[in-house]
């Protein structure tokens, strides 16, 4: 259930932007999605499915491209790319730095659609 | 009707919104000199009872106010009423977490301006609550030793949004399997700038220091 807001908040989006453009059919929606996101592709789409009947993006089709987490050394400035599955410490590639803030990683973006 | 496609640049951000509707709420809070503390955590975790162990260290130096975010009940907001605080229910409707505009109609309803601290007993979950600025100074999440130390590998964005993590239910270490160096080490992953307290809110251990930093953080907040 707790995909249900997020979805909700695309739909509105995407409606939003078929409206002004006149659109017949919302074809395919590209998204970037961050990698701090707890939330599943096939349970995005899903809900996506659920959501949209009976409106223009009924069975659009979600495009998720998911977009990594980058952090800035709080010392050096430096932006590096970690992995935050695998559970260690992410240290600074630049000068070994321990405290850094999130610069990315948790963005829902609607980049584009295909439509009719 | 045409049956070519054509590609719509879209580029927005769906939280774009409420995160711009939490920024000036935290401004009108802050102004008011008024504090927001999110508390989020698991159903169960120990939310409400560590409010009402909270209460009893900072209710003599803070006027402080509750509001509690629940599904479909009053019982929070009546055991916060009950230890003798301030105490607001806003019943979500079946939403899993509050967003900015539930979060002000909520502080306009208790009249906010009122209170050094309003502390939000967010809905109970890992997942939305995380996803959903609601305003507040201070994101606070709590993990209870019960639901195991791999929870920051599960839902890393909560623990990635908080400025302070309450260990609760460390009298129940001895009888489970939790890794306490291997959790500190996971989350300091995902976020090495959070604060970290090992709390019971049923023996009251470790509440005191918690209390202190968050007394502390409040006075600063609201100079
Ligand atoms: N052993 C132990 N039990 C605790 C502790 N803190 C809370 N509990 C118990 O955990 C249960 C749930 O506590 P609550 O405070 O209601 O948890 P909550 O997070 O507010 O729960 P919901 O609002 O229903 O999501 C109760 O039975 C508490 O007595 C603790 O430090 N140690
Ligand atoms: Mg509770
Ligand atoms: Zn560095």
């Amino acid at each position: 259930m707790h995909e249900l807001p997020v979805i909700n908040s695309i739909l509105s989006v995407v409606l939003k932007h078929a409206e002004a453009n006149q659109v017949q059919k919302v074809v395919t929606i590209y998204l970037q999605v961050g990698a701090m996101s707890d939330l599943e592709d096939t349970w995005m789409q899903q809900y996506f499915d659920h959501l949209s009947k009976g409106g223009v993006a009924e069975g659009a089709k979600l495009v998720i491209e998911r977009m990594p987490v980058v952090m800035r050394c709080n010392s050096c400035g430096h932006s590096f790319e970690i992995n935050i599955k695998d559970g260690t410490k992410p240290v600074c590639p630049s000068c070994s730095g321990e405290k850094h803030s999130l610069v990315s990683g948790r963005e829902y973006i609607i980049k584009n659609m295909e439509v009719l | 009707m045409s049956d070519t496609v054509r590609l719509i640049e879209v580029k927005e951000d769906i939280l774009a919104d409420n995160n711009a509707m939490a920024k000036a709420l935290n401004d009108e809070l802050t102004q008011s000199k008024t504090c927001l503390v999110n508390l989020m955590a698991s159903p169960g975790a120990g939310k409400t009872t560590t409010i009402l162990a909270t209460l009893e260290k900072i209710k003599n130096d803070l006027k402080v106010g509750v509001m509690e975010a629940d599904i479909d009940s009053m019982v929070d907001a009546e055991k916060i009423a009950a230890s003798g605080t301030e105490a607001i229910q806003i019943r979500t409707g079946g939403f899993c977490h509050m967003d900015a505009t539930m979060v002000r109609t909520g502080l306009e309803a208790m009249d906010f301006g009122r209170f050094d601290l309003v502390i939000l007993e967010n809905v109970g979950n890992l997942v939305c609550p995380a996803e959903f600025e609601t305003g507040a100074h201070i994101n606070a999440m709590i993990l209870s030793v019960p639901e195991g130390d791999d929870k920051p590998l599960k839902y890393p964005l909560m623990f990635s949004i908080c400025q302070v993590l309450l260990i609760n239910k460390i009298d129940y270490l001895e009888l489970s399997d939790f890794n306490l160096d291997l959790f500190r080490q996971r989350v300091l992953s995902i976020n090495p700038n959070i604060t970290i307290f090992e709390i019971s809110s049923r023996t009251g251990q470790g509440i005191g220091p918690w209390a202190d930093w968050l007394k502390d953080r409040v006075k600063t907040i609201t100079k």
